[in-house]
Protein backbone atom coordinates (compact mmCIF):
# COMPACT_ATOMS: atom_id res chain seq x y z
CA UNK A 1 0.00 0.00 0.00
CA UNK A 2 1.26 3.54 -0.91
CA UNK A 3 2.20 5.72 2.44
CA UNK A 4 -0.55 8.45 2.95
CA UNK A 5 0.34 11.18 2.04
CA UNK A 6 -0.67 14.42 4.16
CA UNK A 7 1.24 16.95 2.87
CA UNK A 8 -0.92 20.38 3.59
CA UNK A 9 -1.87 21.76 0.16
CA UNK A 10 -2.20 25.45 0.45
CA UNK A 11 -5.82 26.40 -0.51
CA UNK A 12 -6.49 29.59 -1.99
CA UNK A 13 -9.55 30.79 0.28
CA UNK A 14 -9.63 27.84 2.92
CA UNK A 15 -8.77 29.83 6.41
CA UNK A 16 -9.87 28.05 9.93
CA UNK A 17 -13.04 29.64 11.20
CA UNK A 18 -12.32 32.26 14.25
CA UNK A 19 -14.31 31.20 17.68
CA UNK A 20 -17.06 34.12 16.08
CA UNK A 21 -17.31 32.09 13.13
CA UNK A 22 -18.38 29.14 15.03
CA UNK A 23 -20.63 30.36 17.43
CA UNK A 24 -22.70 31.91 15.08
CA UNK A 25 -22.47 28.46 13.18
CA UNK A 26 -25.06 25.96 13.08
CA UNK A 27 -22.71 23.59 12.57
CA UNK A 28 -18.74 24.61 13.14
CA UNK A 29 -16.00 21.60 12.10
CA UNK A 30 -12.20 22.38 12.79
CA UNK A 31 -9.76 20.32 11.55
CA UNK A 32 -12.08 17.06 11.30
CA UNK A 33 -10.05 13.95 10.63
CA UNK A 34 -10.95 10.48 10.15
CA UNK A 35 -9.72 7.47 9.07
CA UNK A 36 -10.85 4.11 8.65
CA UNK A 37 -7.13 2.76 8.00
CA UNK A 38 -3.53 3.84 6.76
CA UNK A 39 -5.45 6.82 4.40
CA UNK A 40 -7.36 9.34 6.11
CA UNK A 41 -10.72 9.70 4.54
CA UNK A 42 -11.73 12.70 5.81
CA UNK A 43 -8.29 15.05 6.69
CA UNK A 44 -8.25 18.34 8.28
CA UNK A 45 -11.82 19.41 7.29
CA UNK A 46 -12.83 22.65 8.64
CA UNK A 47 -16.13 24.44 7.86
CA UNK A 48 -18.81 26.84 9.71
CA UNK A 49 -22.24 26.31 8.34
CA UNK A 50 -24.75 29.08 8.28
CA UNK A 51 -27.88 29.24 10.73
CA UNK A 52 -31.49 28.99 8.65
CA UNK A 53 -29.82 27.46 5.65
CA UNK A 54 -30.37 24.87 3.07
CA UNK A 55 -26.56 23.03 3.02
CA UNK A 56 -25.33 20.41 0.53
CA UNK A 57 -22.02 18.78 1.00
CA UNK A 58 -21.01 18.11 -2.15
CA UNK A 59 -18.15 15.38 -3.14
CA UNK A 60 -17.45 12.32 -5.64
CA UNK A 61 -18.00 8.77 -4.10
CA UNK A 62 -15.48 8.16 -1.33
CA UNK A 63 -14.63 11.59 -0.64
CA UNK A 64 -16.06 11.57 2.97
CA UNK A 65 -18.93 13.22 2.68
CA UNK A 66 -21.06 10.71 4.68
CA UNK A 67 -18.02 9.74 7.32
CA UNK A 68 -17.73 13.76 7.69
CA UNK A 69 -21.74 14.08 8.73
CA UNK A 70 -20.83 10.83 10.65
CA UNK A 71 -18.35 12.25 12.78
CA UNK A 72 -19.85 15.62 13.44
CA UNK A 73 -22.34 13.28 15.42
CA UNK A 74 -19.65 11.01 17.10
CA UNK A 75 -20.88 8.25 15.27
CA UNK A 76 -17.55 7.19 14.21
CA UNK A 77 -14.47 8.20 15.88
CA UNK A 78 -12.56 11.13 14.73
CA UNK A 79 -8.49 11.24 14.79
CA UNK A 80 -8.48 15.30 15.73
CA UNK A 81 -10.69 17.83 15.75
CA UNK A 82 -13.68 19.65 17.19
CA UNK A 83 -17.37 20.03 16.36
CA UNK A 84 -19.71 22.39 17.70
CA UNK A 85 -23.81 22.52 17.43
CA UNK A 86 -25.21 26.26 17.96
CA UNK A 87 -21.21 26.95 20.24
CA UNK A 88 -22.16 23.94 22.08
CA UNK A 89 -20.47 20.21 22.58
CA UNK A 90 -22.23 17.41 21.13
CA UNK A 91 -23.34 16.42 24.26
CA UNK A 92 -25.05 19.25 25.41
CA UNK A 93 -27.15 19.59 21.64
CA UNK A 94 -27.94 16.06 21.16
CA UNK A 95 -31.52 17.52 21.98
CA UNK A 96 -31.12 19.81 18.71
CA UNK A 97 -30.05 17.99 16.33
CA UNK A 98 -31.72 15.29 13.87
CA UNK A 99 -29.94 12.82 11.85
CA UNK A 100 -30.91 11.00 8.73
CA UNK A 101 -28.81 7.97 7.95
CA UNK A 102 -28.42 6.16 4.77
CA UNK A 103 -31.47 4.35 3.81
CA UNK A 104 -29.64 1.49 2.59
CA UNK A 105 -27.57 1.49 6.34
CA UNK A 106 -30.33 -0.20 8.03
CA UNK A 107 -32.14 -3.58 7.69
CA UNK A 108 -35.61 -3.13 6.51
CA UNK A 109 -36.50 -6.75 7.29
CA UNK A 110 -36.65 -5.78 10.83
CA UNK A 111 -39.50 -6.70 12.95
CA UNK A 112 -40.83 -3.31 13.23
CA UNK A 113 -43.91 -0.88 11.69
CA UNK A 114 -43.87 2.48 10.29
CA UNK A 115 -45.56 4.22 13.15
CA UNK A 116 -42.37 2.18 16.19
CA UNK A 117 -39.85 3.90 13.65
CA UNK A 118 -41.03 7.36 14.05
CA UNK A 119 -41.90 6.56 17.67
CA UNK A 120 -37.97 6.15 17.85
CA UNK A 121 -37.41 9.73 17.09
CA UNK A 122 -38.83 10.64 20.96
CA UNK A 123 -36.28 8.28 22.60
CA UNK A 124 -34.81 11.39 24.34
CA UNK A 125 -38.10 12.43 25.60
CA UNK A 126 -38.84 8.66 26.76
CA UNK A 127 -35.75 7.87 27.83
CA UNK A 128 -35.79 3.92 28.97
CA UNK A 129 -39.23 3.76 31.05
CA UNK A 130 -41.36 6.36 30.60
CA UNK A 131 -44.60 5.37 28.92
CA UNK A 132 -45.40 5.74 25.55
CA UNK A 133 -48.54 8.11 25.52
CA UNK A 134 -51.44 8.76 23.30
CA UNK A 135 -50.21 12.01 22.69
CA UNK A 136 -46.62 10.65 21.34
CA UNK A 137 -48.88 8.48 19.08
CA UNK A 138 -50.73 11.16 17.59
CA UNK A 139 -47.52 13.33 17.08
CA UNK A 140 -45.81 10.36 15.42
CA UNK A 141 -49.01 10.17 13.01
CA UNK A 142 -48.74 14.03 12.42
CA UNK A 143 -45.41 13.77 10.94
CA UNK A 144 -45.67 10.55 8.68
CA UNK A 145 -48.98 13.22 7.23
CA UNK A 146 -46.11 15.49 6.40
CA UNK A 147 -44.03 13.08 4.76
CA UNK A 148 -47.00 11.64 2.85
CA UNK A 149 -47.26 8.21 4.54
CA UNK A 150 -50.11 8.46 7.19
CA UNK A 151 -51.41 5.70 5.32
CA UNK A 152 -49.05 3.52 6.29
CA UNK A 153 -48.15 3.98 9.65
CA UNK A 154 -49.44 0.20 10.33
CA UNK A 155 -47.52 -1.00 7.93
CA UNK A 156 -44.62 -3.59 8.42
CA UNK A 157 -41.55 -1.79 7.31
CA UNK A 158 -40.24 -4.02 4.92
CA UNK A 159 -43.42 -3.26 2.75
CA UNK A 160 -42.29 0.06 1.70
CA UNK A 161 -40.56 1.06 -1.44
CA UNK A 162 -37.43 2.72 -0.86
CA UNK A 163 -38.69 6.30 -1.93
CA UNK A 164 -41.46 5.50 1.05
CA UNK A 165 -38.37 4.36 3.16
CA UNK A 166 -36.61 7.78 3.12
CA UNK A 167 -39.90 9.40 3.51
CA UNK A 168 -39.97 7.32 6.94
CA UNK A 169 -37.04 8.00 8.32
CA UNK A 170 -37.68 11.95 7.23
CA UNK A 171 -40.66 11.59 9.58
CA UNK A 172 -38.72 10.29 12.65
CA UNK A 173 -35.96 13.07 12.24
CA UNK A 174 -39.10 15.45 12.51
CA UNK A 175 -40.39 13.52 15.64
CA UNK A 176 -37.38 14.68 16.91
CA UNK A 177 -37.94 18.40 16.36
CA UNK A 178 -34.54 19.45 16.56
CA UNK A 179 -32.99 23.16 14.97
CA UNK A 180 -29.96 20.95 12.75
CA UNK A 181 -31.10 18.93 10.46
CA UNK A 182 -27.85 16.09 8.98
CA UNK A 183 -29.33 13.88 6.18
CA UNK A 184 -26.97 11.47 4.08
CA UNK A 185 -27.99 11.22 0.90
CA UNK A 186 -32.18 11.75 1.29
CA UNK A 187 -32.66 11.78 -2.36
CA UNK A 188 -30.82 8.60 -3.25
CA UNK A 189 -32.22 6.03 -5.34
CA UNK A 190 -36.11 7.26 -4.86
CA UNK A 191 -38.47 8.51 -7.36
CA UNK A 192 -39.14 12.24 -8.18
CA UNK A 193 -42.68 12.40 -6.60
CA UNK A 194 -40.98 11.31 -3.08
CA UNK A 195 -37.40 13.92 -3.98
CA UNK A 196 -40.36 16.17 -4.86
CA UNK A 197 -41.87 15.58 -1.42
CA UNK A 198 -38.90 15.19 0.47
CA UNK A 199 -37.82 19.01 -1.08
CA UNK A 200 -40.77 20.24 -0.08
CA UNK A 201 -40.44 19.44 4.07
CA UNK A 202 -37.33 20.16 4.16
CA UNK A 203 -38.51 23.95 2.50
CA UNK A 204 -40.35 24.31 5.42
CA UNK A 205 -38.27 23.37 7.65
CA UNK A 206 -35.83 26.55 6.38
CA UNK A 207 -38.92 29.07 6.43
CA UNK A 208 -39.51 27.61 10.07
CA UNK A 209 -35.60 28.57 10.65
CA UNK A 210 -34.29 25.42 11.04
CA UNK A 211 -30.93 24.36 9.53
CA UNK A 212 -30.61 21.72 7.16
CA UNK A 213 -27.43 19.93 5.68
CA UNK A 214 -27.60 17.53 3.18
CA UNK A 215 -25.14 14.98 2.50
CA UNK A 216 -26.05 15.79 -2.10
CA UNK A 217 -24.70 13.56 -4.96
CA UNK A 218 -26.91 15.33 -7.85
CA UNK A 219 -25.17 18.23 -8.89
CA UNK A 220 -27.87 18.71 -11.10
CA UNK A 221 -30.01 20.25 -8.57
CA UNK A 222 -27.55 21.89 -6.09
CA UNK A 223 -28.82 25.57 -7.27
CA UNK A 224 -32.03 24.91 -7.06
CA UNK A 225 -32.49 23.53 -3.63
CA UNK A 226 -29.12 24.71 -1.56
CA UNK A 227 -28.46 28.41 -0.69
CA UNK A 228 -24.70 27.12 0.86
CA UNK A 229 -22.33 24.66 -0.47
CA UNK A 230 -19.51 22.26 1.20
CA UNK A 231 -16.99 20.73 -1.41
CA UNK A 232 -15.03 18.47 0.01
CA UNK A 233 -12.24 15.83 -1.33
CA UNK A 234 -11.29 14.27 2.03
CA UNK A 235 -9.93 17.90 2.14
CA UNK A 236 -12.25 20.82 1.80
CA UNK A 237 -12.25 22.05 -1.22
CA UNK A 238 -14.39 24.96 -1.32
CA UNK A 239 -17.17 26.51 0.77
CA UNK A 240 -19.56 29.68 0.76
CA UNK A 241 -23.04 30.34 -0.84
CA UNK A 242 -24.26 28.37 -3.85
CA UNK A 243 -24.57 31.75 -5.63
CA UNK A 244 -20.28 32.25 -5.48
CA UNK A 245 -19.00 28.97 -4.85
CA UNK A 246 -20.90 26.52 -6.97
CA UNK A 247 -18.25 27.29 -10.22
CA UNK A 248 -16.75 25.27 -12.55
CA UNK A 249 -13.13 25.61 -10.98
CA UNK A 250 -14.59 24.46 -7.50
CA UNK A 251 -16.27 21.44 -9.35
CA UNK A 252 -13.06 20.51 -11.37
CA UNK A 253 -10.88 20.90 -8.05
CA UNK A 254 -13.16 18.62 -5.88
CA UNK A 255 -13.73 15.64 -8.71
CA UNK A 256 -10.17 16.05 -9.43
CA UNK A 257 -11.21 17.27 -13.07
CA UNK A 258 -13.09 13.87 -13.89
CA UNK A 259 -16.40 16.11 -14.81
CA UNK A 260 -16.79 16.34 -18.80
CA UNK A 261 -17.11 20.25 -19.89
CA UNK A 262 -20.61 19.06 -21.84
CA UNK A 263 -21.63 17.97 -17.79
CA UNK A 264 -20.61 21.05 -16.40
CA UNK A 265 -22.09 22.90 -19.19
CA UNK A 266 -25.50 21.90 -18.05
CA UNK A 267 -25.24 23.09 -14.21
CA UNK A 268 -26.91 26.06 -12.82
CA UNK A 269 -23.26 27.44 -11.99
CA UNK A 270 -22.26 30.26 -10.54
CA UNK A 271 -19.79 32.49 -11.98
CA UNK B 1 -46.41 -38.52 41.44
CA UNK B 2 -43.23 -38.61 43.99
CA UNK B 3 -40.88 -39.63 40.94
CA UNK B 4 -42.23 -36.98 38.90
CA UNK B 5 -41.31 -34.31 41.38
CA UNK B 6 -38.03 -36.29 42.28
CA UNK B 7 -36.72 -37.27 38.87
CA UNK B 8 -38.54 -34.59 36.55
CA UNK B 9 -39.52 -31.52 37.99
CA UNK B 10 -35.61 -30.23 37.94
CA UNK B 11 -34.58 -31.13 35.32
CA UNK B 12 -37.62 -29.74 33.21
CA UNK B 13 -37.43 -26.48 34.52
CA UNK B 14 -33.62 -26.33 34.28
CA UNK B 15 -34.08 -26.74 30.64
CA UNK B 16 -36.73 -24.32 30.55
CA UNK B 17 -35.01 -21.54 32.33
CA UNK B 18 -31.78 -22.64 30.13
CA UNK B 19 -33.71 -22.23 27.16
CA UNK B 20 -35.41 -18.46 27.53
CA UNK B 21 -31.97 -17.42 29.17
CA UNK B 22 -30.40 -18.28 26.33
CA UNK B 23 -33.50 -17.26 23.46
CA UNK B 24 -33.36 -13.76 24.69
CA UNK B 25 -30.45 -12.45 23.78
CA UNK B 26 -30.72 -14.96 20.97
CA UNK B 27 -33.49 -12.54 19.25
CA UNK B 28 -31.12 -9.85 19.22
CA UNK B 29 -27.84 -11.69 17.86
CA UNK B 30 -29.91 -12.84 14.98
CA UNK B 31 -31.22 -9.29 14.10
CA UNK B 32 -27.66 -7.96 14.46
CA UNK B 33 -26.21 -10.78 12.01
CA UNK B 34 -24.68 -12.04 15.10
CA UNK B 35 -25.68 -15.54 15.71
CA UNK B 36 -22.23 -17.11 15.16
CA UNK B 37 -21.05 -15.21 17.93
CA UNK B 38 -23.56 -17.27 20.57
CA UNK B 39 -21.40 -20.35 18.89
CA UNK B 40 -18.01 -18.76 19.16
CA UNK B 41 -19.30 -17.49 23.20
CA UNK B 42 -20.60 -21.46 23.42
CA UNK B 43 -17.39 -22.85 22.15
CA UNK B 44 -14.79 -20.35 24.41
CA UNK B 45 -16.49 -20.93 27.60
CA UNK B 46 -15.74 -24.60 28.25
CA UNK B 47 -11.63 -24.14 28.06
CA UNK B 48 -12.91 -21.32 30.46
CA UNK B 49 -14.89 -23.51 32.72
CA UNK B 50 -12.23 -26.30 33.18
CA UNK B 51 -9.28 -23.99 33.91
CA UNK B 52 -12.09 -22.39 36.37
CA UNK B 53 -12.56 -25.59 37.68
CA UNK B 54 -9.09 -26.73 37.99
CA UNK B 55 -7.64 -23.54 40.09
CA UNK B 56 -10.53 -24.01 42.63
CA UNK B 57 -11.38 -27.39 42.87
CA UNK B 58 -15.02 -27.00 42.78
CA UNK B 59 -17.65 -26.47 39.97
CA UNK B 60 -19.77 -22.85 41.51
CA UNK B 61 -21.28 -20.23 39.73
CA UNK B 62 -18.94 -17.27 39.93
CA UNK B 63 -15.24 -18.91 39.30
CA UNK B 64 -17.07 -20.47 36.13
CA UNK B 65 -18.87 -17.08 35.35
CA UNK B 66 -15.19 -15.77 35.59
CA UNK B 67 -12.87 -18.70 34.09
CA UNK B 68 -15.21 -18.18 30.89
CA UNK B 69 -14.85 -14.31 30.87
CA UNK B 70 -11.30 -14.69 30.81
CA UNK B 71 -11.15 -17.63 28.40
CA UNK B 72 -13.69 -14.91 25.97
CA UNK B 73 -10.87 -12.35 26.90
CA UNK B 74 -8.35 -14.47 25.42
CA UNK B 75 -10.51 -15.79 22.50
CA UNK B 76 -10.92 -11.79 21.35
CA UNK B 77 -7.37 -10.86 21.83
CA UNK B 78 -6.42 -14.06 19.58
CA UNK B 79 -9.23 -13.40 16.96
CA UNK B 80 -7.37 -10.12 16.61
CA UNK B 81 -3.25 -11.31 16.91
CA UNK B 82 -4.31 -13.51 13.67
CA UNK B 83 -6.53 -11.34 11.96
CA UNK B 84 -3.66 -8.46 12.11
CA UNK B 85 -0.66 -10.88 11.69
CA UNK B 86 -1.85 -13.31 9.54
CA UNK B 87 -4.39 -10.86 7.01
CA UNK B 88 -7.13 -13.70 7.55
CA UNK B 89 -10.97 -12.58 7.30
CA UNK B 90 -12.28 -12.62 10.43
CA UNK B 91 -14.96 -15.16 9.94
CA UNK B 92 -11.85 -17.66 9.22
CA UNK B 93 -9.95 -15.94 12.24
CA UNK B 94 -13.21 -16.59 14.40
CA UNK B 95 -13.99 -20.07 13.36
CA UNK B 96 -9.60 -20.70 14.19
CA UNK B 97 -9.75 -19.75 17.74
CA UNK B 98 -13.41 -20.72 18.96
CA UNK B 99 -12.93 -24.61 17.50
CA UNK B 100 -8.84 -24.48 18.92
CA UNK B 101 -9.82 -22.99 22.29
CA UNK B 102 -12.56 -25.83 22.89
CA UNK B 103 -10.53 -28.74 21.72
CA UNK B 104 -7.97 -27.69 24.03
CA UNK B 105 -10.65 -27.95 26.57
CA UNK B 106 -11.82 -30.71 25.67
CA UNK B 107 -8.14 -31.97 26.10
CA UNK B 108 -7.64 -30.28 29.16
CA UNK B 109 -10.66 -31.78 30.42
CA UNK B 110 -9.93 -35.33 29.64
CA UNK B 111 -6.47 -35.58 31.52
CA UNK B 112 -7.93 -33.60 34.20
CA UNK B 113 -9.43 -35.71 37.28
CA UNK B 114 -13.34 -34.52 37.68
CA UNK B 115 -14.73 -37.92 38.94
CA UNK B 116 -16.00 -36.30 41.89
CA UNK B 117 -18.36 -33.66 40.15
CA UNK B 118 -20.07 -33.39 37.20
CA UNK B 119 -17.17 -32.51 34.83
CA UNK B 120 -16.69 -34.59 32.28
CA UNK B 121 -16.25 -34.60 28.38
CA UNK B 122 -19.65 -36.09 27.36
CA UNK B 123 -21.49 -33.58 30.11
CA UNK B 124 -19.53 -30.69 28.98
CA UNK B 125 -20.81 -32.00 25.21
CA UNK B 126 -23.91 -32.70 25.95
CA UNK B 127 -25.38 -31.76 29.13
CA UNK B 128 -26.32 -33.66 32.41
CA UNK B 129 -30.02 -32.74 32.76
CA UNK B 130 -31.42 -36.22 33.70
CA UNK B 131 -28.89 -36.19 36.80
CA UNK B 132 -30.14 -32.76 38.41
CA UNK B 133 -32.52 -34.89 40.20
CA UNK B 134 -34.59 -33.52 43.62
CA UNK B 135 -33.89 -36.70 46.39
CA UNK B 136 -35.78 -35.09 49.21
CA UNK B 137 -39.00 -34.39 47.46
CA UNK B 138 -41.08 -36.58 49.43
CA UNK B 139 -44.61 -34.79 47.87
CA UNK B 140 -46.63 -32.20 46.83
CA UNK B 141 -45.31 -30.21 50.18
CA UNK B 142 -42.09 -30.55 49.50
CA UNK B 143 -42.66 -27.51 47.45
CA UNK B 144 -43.13 -25.26 50.49
CA UNK B 145 -41.20 -27.56 52.70
CA UNK B 146 -37.59 -25.35 53.48
CA UNK B 147 -35.65 -28.89 54.24
CA UNK B 148 -36.91 -30.37 50.92
CA UNK B 149 -36.30 -27.14 48.42
CA UNK B 150 -32.44 -26.65 50.57
CA UNK B 151 -32.14 -30.01 48.90
CA UNK B 152 -33.08 -28.75 45.51
CA UNK B 153 -29.60 -29.33 43.25
CA UNK B 154 -27.68 -25.93 43.24
CA UNK B 155 -27.95 -25.78 39.18
CA UNK B 156 -31.63 -24.53 39.70
CA UNK B 157 -31.82 -21.81 41.52
CA UNK B 158 -28.28 -20.68 39.14
CA UNK B 159 -29.90 -20.32 36.45
CA UNK B 160 -33.17 -19.28 37.68
CA UNK B 161 -31.31 -16.42 38.35
CA UNK B 162 -30.01 -15.73 35.50
CA UNK B 163 -32.91 -15.97 33.53
CA UNK B 164 -34.56 -13.62 35.50
CA UNK B 165 -31.45 -10.95 35.48
CA UNK B 166 -31.28 -11.36 31.56
CA UNK B 167 -35.15 -11.00 31.35
CA UNK B 168 -35.29 -7.36 33.58
CA UNK B 169 -32.25 -6.76 31.96
CA UNK B 170 -33.88 -7.22 28.65
CA UNK B 171 -36.77 -5.16 29.84
CA UNK B 172 -35.13 -1.90 31.23
CA UNK B 173 -32.94 -1.70 28.12
CA UNK B 174 -35.41 -2.45 25.57
CA UNK B 175 -35.53 0.94 23.95
CA UNK B 176 -31.70 1.08 23.73
CA UNK B 177 -31.57 -2.07 22.95
CA UNK B 178 -34.23 -2.46 20.15
CA UNK B 179 -33.32 1.31 18.73
CA UNK B 180 -28.85 0.21 18.62
CA UNK B 181 -30.22 -2.73 16.73
CA UNK B 182 -32.29 -1.38 14.17
CA UNK B 183 -30.09 1.45 13.37
CA UNK B 184 -27.03 1.94 15.00
CA UNK B 185 -25.72 5.18 13.77
CA UNK B 186 -29.37 7.26 14.70
CA UNK B 187 -28.89 5.47 18.08
CA UNK B 188 -25.65 6.71 18.59
CA UNK B 189 -26.86 9.94 17.89
CA UNK B 190 -29.80 10.18 20.40
CA UNK B 191 -27.24 9.24 23.39
CA UNK B 192 -27.96 5.55 23.32
CA UNK B 193 -24.29 3.78 24.44
CA UNK B 194 -24.20 1.80 20.98
CA UNK B 195 -20.79 0.08 21.94
CA UNK B 196 -21.72 -0.90 25.75
CA UNK B 197 -25.28 -2.26 24.14
CA UNK B 198 -23.39 -4.13 21.91
CA UNK B 199 -20.86 -5.63 24.56
CA UNK B 200 -23.86 -5.82 27.23
CA UNK B 201 -25.61 -8.18 24.97
CA UNK B 202 -22.41 -10.51 24.23
CA UNK B 203 -22.31 -10.53 27.88
CA UNK B 204 -25.72 -11.64 29.00
CA UNK B 205 -25.30 -14.35 26.13
CA UNK B 206 -21.81 -15.32 27.74
CA UNK B 207 -23.31 -15.63 31.19
CA UNK B 208 -26.35 -17.72 29.97
CA UNK B 209 -23.92 -19.90 27.84
CA UNK B 210 -22.35 -21.23 31.07
CA UNK B 211 -25.35 -21.27 33.29
CA UNK B 212 -26.92 -23.14 30.38
CA UNK B 213 -23.81 -25.59 30.49
CA UNK B 214 -25.26 -27.76 32.88
CA UNK B 215 -28.54 -28.14 31.28
CA UNK B 216 -27.88 -28.79 27.53
CA UNK B 217 -23.81 -28.99 27.49
CA UNK B 218 -22.12 -26.53 25.47
CA UNK B 219 -22.45 -27.54 21.97
CA UNK B 220 -25.93 -27.72 22.10
CA UNK B 221 -26.41 -24.54 23.56
CA UNK B 222 -26.17 -22.69 20.26
CA UNK B 223 -29.43 -24.39 19.27
CA UNK B 224 -30.70 -22.53 22.28
CA UNK B 225 -29.73 -18.90 21.31
CA UNK B 226 -30.70 -19.83 17.98
CA UNK B 227 -34.12 -21.90 16.39
CA UNK B 228 -36.49 -20.45 19.45
CA UNK B 229 -35.69 -16.64 18.31
CA UNK B 230 -35.77 -17.75 14.63
CA UNK B 231 -38.70 -19.67 14.49
CA UNK B 232 -40.15 -16.76 16.59
CA UNK B 233 -39.25 -14.52 13.49
CA UNK B 234 -41.59 -16.22 10.97
CA UNK B 235 -44.51 -16.16 13.28
CA UNK B 236 -44.74 -12.33 13.46
CA UNK B 237 -43.62 -8.64 12.34
CA UNK B 238 -43.31 -6.84 15.58
CA UNK B 239 -40.45 -7.63 18.31
CA UNK B 240 -42.08 -7.45 21.29
CA UNK B 241 -44.61 -10.54 19.96
CA UNK B 242 -41.34 -12.13 18.59
CA UNK B 243 -39.59 -12.06 21.97
CA UNK B 244 -43.12 -13.24 23.41
CA UNK B 245 -43.24 -16.16 20.68
CA UNK B 246 -39.24 -16.82 21.33
CA UNK B 247 -40.30 -17.96 25.12
CA UNK B 248 -43.30 -20.05 24.28
CA UNK B 249 -40.77 -21.82 21.64
CA UNK B 250 -37.45 -22.08 23.97
CA UNK B 251 -40.61 -23.88 26.82
CA UNK B 252 -42.39 -26.09 24.75
CA UNK B 253 -38.26 -26.96 23.13
CA UNK B 254 -37.87 -27.82 26.73
CA UNK B 255 -40.33 -29.40 28.10
CA UNK B 256 -41.39 -32.03 24.97
CA UNK B 257 -37.58 -32.79 24.26
CA UNK B 258 -37.17 -34.01 27.90
CA UNK B 259 -40.48 -35.55 27.57
CA UNK B 260 -39.65 -37.46 24.38
CA UNK B 261 -36.10 -38.12 25.67
CA UNK B 262 -37.39 -39.89 28.68
CA UNK B 263 -40.21 -41.94 27.17
CA UNK B 264 -40.28 -41.66 23.43
CA UNK B 265 -37.79 -44.57 23.51
CA UNK B 266 -40.20 -46.42 25.61
CA UNK B 267 -42.89 -45.99 23.11
CA UNK B 268 -40.98 -47.82 20.48
CA UNK B 269 -39.91 -50.64 22.33
CA UNK B 270 -36.66 -49.61 22.93
CA UNK B 271 -35.21 -50.20 26.54
CA UNK B 272 -33.01 -46.46 27.14
CA UNK B 273 -33.67 -42.97 27.51
CA UNK B 274 -31.70 -40.55 25.08
CA UNK B 275 -29.81 -37.73 25.79
CA UNK B 276 -32.48 -35.09 26.68
CA UNK B 277 -30.23 -32.12 25.57
CA UNK B 278 -30.50 -33.88 22.73
CA UNK B 279 -33.49 -34.22 22.03
CA UNK B 280 -34.37 -31.02 23.10
CA UNK B 281 -32.24 -29.08 20.75
CA UNK B 282 -34.09 -31.48 18.14
CA UNK B 283 -37.49 -30.51 18.81
CA UNK B 284 -36.49 -26.74 18.77
CA UNK B 285 -34.93 -27.75 14.99
CA UNK B 286 -38.15 -29.13 14.09
CA UNK B 287 -40.32 -25.96 15.61
CA UNK B 288 -38.11 -24.01 13.48
CA UNK B 289 -38.63 -26.03 10.69
CA UNK B 290 -42.33 -26.17 11.18
CA UNK B 291 -42.64 -22.41 11.34
CA UNK B 292 -40.60 -21.96 8.00
CA UNK B 293 -43.06 -24.28 6.17
CA UNK B 294 -46.05 -22.96 7.97
CA UNK B 295 -45.64 -19.86 10.06
CA UNK B 296 -47.40 -16.43 8.96
CA UNK B 297 -44.46 -14.21 7.85
CA UNK B 298 -41.88 -16.42 6.57
CA UNK B 299 -41.02 -14.93 3.54
CA UNK B 300 -38.25 -12.44 3.87
CA UNK B 301 -40.84 -9.56 2.95
CA UNK B 302 -37.64 -6.98 2.82
CA UNK B 303 -35.99 -9.23 -0.15
CA UNK B 304 -37.94 -7.15 -2.68
CA UNK B 305 -37.17 -3.41 -1.69
CA UNK B 306 -36.02 -1.19 -4.41
CA UNK B 307 -32.25 -0.30 -5.06
CA UNK B 308 -30.39 0.94 -2.36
Amino acid sequence: MAPPKLELAAEDGARAPSPEDIANASLALSEITVSYGEKPAVFSVDAALPRESMVAIIGPNGAGKSTLLKAALGIVPRLSGSVRIFGQELERARDRVAYVPQRASVDWDFPTRVIDVVLMGFYRELGLLRFLRKGHRERARACLERVGMADFAERQIGQLSGGQQQRVFLARALAQDAELYLLDEPFAGVDAATEKAIIDVLHTLKTARKTVVCVHHDLATVADYFDHVLLINVRKVAEGPTSTTFTAKNLQATYGGRLASTHIDQLKLSS
Amino acid sequence: MDGFLQLSLTPILIGILSAIACALPGNFLILRRQALIGDAISHVVLPGIVVAFLATGVIAALPMLVGAAGAALVAVILIETIKRVGRIEPGAAMGVVFTSMFAAGVLLLEQTDTSAVHLDVEHALMGNLESLIWFDATGWGSLVDPVALAGLPPELPRIAVVAAVIAVLAFVFWRPLKLSTFDEGFAATVGVPTRTIGLALVAASAVAAVAAFDAVGSIIVIAMFICPPAAARLMTNRLEAQVGWSVVFATLSAIVGYVLAGYGPLWFGAQNAVSAAGMIAAVSGVILAIACLAAPHRRRIGAAQGQG
